[in-house]
């Protein structure tokens, strides 16, 4: 074969493999949940009729699909902001040299390095009702009744808040390193020039350097949500969904419907819920990714 | 406007560690247009960010208009200051740029866009208003730093190298525009640089630094027919001062000073000015043995090694307009010849300037 004839084929011989895995691992299984989203499909079921929307009409009758729909939604936006003024504030704090910087970047790190499920087995025993330390801590302190102190996990909006604290705790130093990188992207000469200019810190922070950060924030933002509303780990060990459902997401949902309840039609119904939400988010980033590079 | 004075200014980056800026006591004039010229790492960045509030003196005072800043934030001195980078906002346009620092003092808006279109106006940039930076030429980024600088009418201001992000054409017409415009204001004006022509055809007075001192402060004549050591002698003019040791001098003499005794009798009988006048007295005959020339149009350039006598085989510089049409073959000797008036002697210990020593 000629040196161009090789060209031609090294290319695609090189991508081959990268679509394979893509279309084995993501596009079959996508197919298939349709399929099934579409048909009566049980574990163990031979046959498959096709019942049209049946699946999704049953799906937005149960209250507890749409109390896990409204669940997904508080659990993604209320620990993205968290996370995302954390790491704004821990990137601030990790900027600038200081003796041990090192090692403290080393354990910020450590929450995202660490298995979930290790982690999240952990704050199971901190926010556990018998033996939670929080609340040994605030009983010798007086600041609960020693005879009925705070369930984290049994009382339901302990347990969303419980839920929604750890995953931010998770996903705290992955934003943290994305921001961390836009925060040194800045050149310094600009933060310097404003306060020459005779601005002060909060005018330099909120009008100069977190406009410039946008495009950066954007990226962790998004990154988070997808991670965030794809996501069961936390919830499926510290509460399973409980108490009564009120920590119940979509992933989780669909899980215990398709996986544990056995009703696969029903669970692939369920998480193709999370398309259009997941499929606007990856327009958005390829847009700023867009952008990004355009500038 | 105001005057910038500092006592004994200091700033020591790592203890222990030779200071960037060593005990520096300067004092502007009211208006003045001040360059702090030097090498790179000479401290003269670092002793304008002490200026500006962005660095923190180790030891020393800064005083500005009377009155000792060194506590107070960059904000509350109230200067204005233009970065070698621009440092312009990217995300605001150039509008947005220019009221900033109106902004951050709290001018009503309508206040705030008049005096961004008088600086606009200025600077002959009102048609950039509504673009981004990223949308402009060096020279147009220049000029939105600079209308930035002067929207607030500051009584002082700090120039990092301006000039040095704008290709060679450009910064020669940007540097008569500059030193105009600050000649119109009359704002008090540091400016620093490391490009000797900068400094001698913009600064009032120019202050030289190396090694985080000032080594010499003088208009730029002064500096240049009057170095105060063998520093500021070789680091003003191109071809530097060619300096010989004799004995416990260094005796020095700008290139232009050295010239063939052929040339002599013509410049003698003319003498331009009056100072040249005063200079023409006896000369000082040398041998020099050309080595190579250069030959850049206006002018010659002769390297070669001084012949016989106190100077045997010391290399020396001459430099002469290239209206002078004799021709020298490398390896040829000439007889050359410099003014006495024109030799500098300084100390070979401490290089700095000292009284004339008989040469022979």
């Amino acid at each position: 074969m000629s040196a161009m004839g090789r060209q031609r084929w090294l290319g695609p011989a090189m991508f081959l493999p990268a679509v394979l895995y893509v279309v084995a691992l993501v596009g079959v299984p996508f197919v298939l949940a349709f399929l099934y989203s579409v048909g009566d499909v049980k574990v163990g079921s031979v046959g498959y009729h096709f019942v049209g929307l049946h699946n999704f009409k049953s799906v937005l009758q149960s209250p507890t699909f749409l109390r896990s729909l409204r669940n997904s939604f508080t659990f993604t936006i209320a620990s993205q902001v968290l996370v995302l003024i954390g790491a704004n504030i821990l990137a601030l704090a990790l900027k600038n040299p200081f003796p041990g910087r090192r090692f403290v970047r080393f354990l910020i790190l450590l929450p995202w390095v660490a298995p979930v499920s290790i982690g999240s087995i952990g704050w199971k025993w901190i926010l556990d009702s018998l033996y939670s330390v929080i609340n040994w801590v605030l009983i010798r302190m007086h600041l609960v009744n020693e005879f009925s102190p705070p369930m984290y996990l049994g009382e339901p909006k302990l347990a969303m808040a419980s839920v929604i604290l750890v995953h931010a705790w998770h996903m705290l130093p992955f934003s943290t390193v994305i921001l961390l990188a836009g925060w040194t992207a800045i050149p310094k000469d600009i933060p310097e020039a404003a306060a020459v200019d005779g601005a002060g810190f909060f005018r330099r922070l909120f009008q100069i350097q977190l406009p410039m950060m946008l495009p950066i924030i954007n990226v962790a933002v998004l990154f988070g949500v997808i991670f965030t509303f794809t996501d069961m780990t936390v919830v499926y060990i510290l509460t399973r969904g409980g108490p009564y459902d009120t920590t119940q997401v979509l992933p989780s949902l669909a899980f215990f419907t398709g996986i544990l309840g056995s009703d696969l039609a029903e669970g692939a119904a369920i998480s193709l819920f999370l398309v259009p939400v997941l499929a606007l988010v990856a327009w958005l980033m390829l847009r700023s990714a867009h952008r990004a590079e355009v500038t | 406007m105001a005057i910038v004075q500092t006592r004994g200014l200091t700033k020591v980056f790592k203890k222990g560690e030779f200071g960037a800026v060593n005990d520096v006591n300067l004092e502007s004039r009211e208006g003045e247009f001040l360059v702090l010229l030097g090498p790179s790492g000479s401290g003269k960045t670092t002793l304008l960010r002490m200026i500006a509030g962005l660095e923190e003196p180790t030891s020393g005072e800064i005083l500005i208009g009377g009155r000792v800043v060194n506590d107070l934030t960059p904000r509350e001195r109230r200067i204005a200051m233009v970065f070698q980078s621009y440092a312009l906002y990217p995300h605001l346009t150039v509008l947005g740029n220019i009221t900033f620092p109106l902004k951050a003092q709290g001018t009503p808006k309508a206040e705030r866009e008049k005096k961004a279109l008088w600086a606009a106006g200025l600077l002959g940039i009102p048609h950039l208003m509504h673009r981004k930076p990223r949308e402009l030429s060096g020279g147009e980024r220049q000029r939105v730093a600079l209308a930035r600088a002067i929207v607030r009418e500051p009584s002082l201001f700090l120039l990092d190298e301006p000039l040095s992000n704008l290709d060679a054409k450009l910064r020669a017409s940007a540097r008569t525009e500059l030193e105009q415009f600050q000649k119109r204001m009359g704002t008090t004006t540091i400016y620093v640089t490391h490009d000797q022509v900068e400094a001698m055809a913009m600064g009032d007075r120019v202050a030289v630094m190396n090694k985080g001192s000032v080594r010499q402060i003088g208009t730029p004549a002064e500096v240049y027919d009057e170095p105060a050591d063998t520093f500021v002698a070789t680091f003003l003019g191109s071809p530097p001062m060619n300096l010989l040791e004799h004995g416990k001098v260094i005796v020095g003499f700008r290139p232009e000073h050295f010239f063939p005794v052929t040339h002599l009798a013509g410049q003698a009988a003319v003498p331009a000015d009056i100072r040249a006048a005063e200079r023409v007295g006896p000369y000082v005959p040398l041998k020099f043995r050309i080595g190579h020339e250069e030959y850049l149009g206006a002018e010659r350039i002769l390297y070669g090694e001084l012949d016989g006598g106190a100077f045997d085989s010391k290399t020396a510089i001459c430099r002469m307009s290239s209206t002078h049409g004799a021709s020298f073959p490398a390896g040829s000797v000439h007889a050359f010849a410099v003014r006495e008036g024109d030799l500098k002697f300084f100390d070979r210990e401490t290089g700095t300037r000292t009284s004339r020593v008989p040469l022979v």
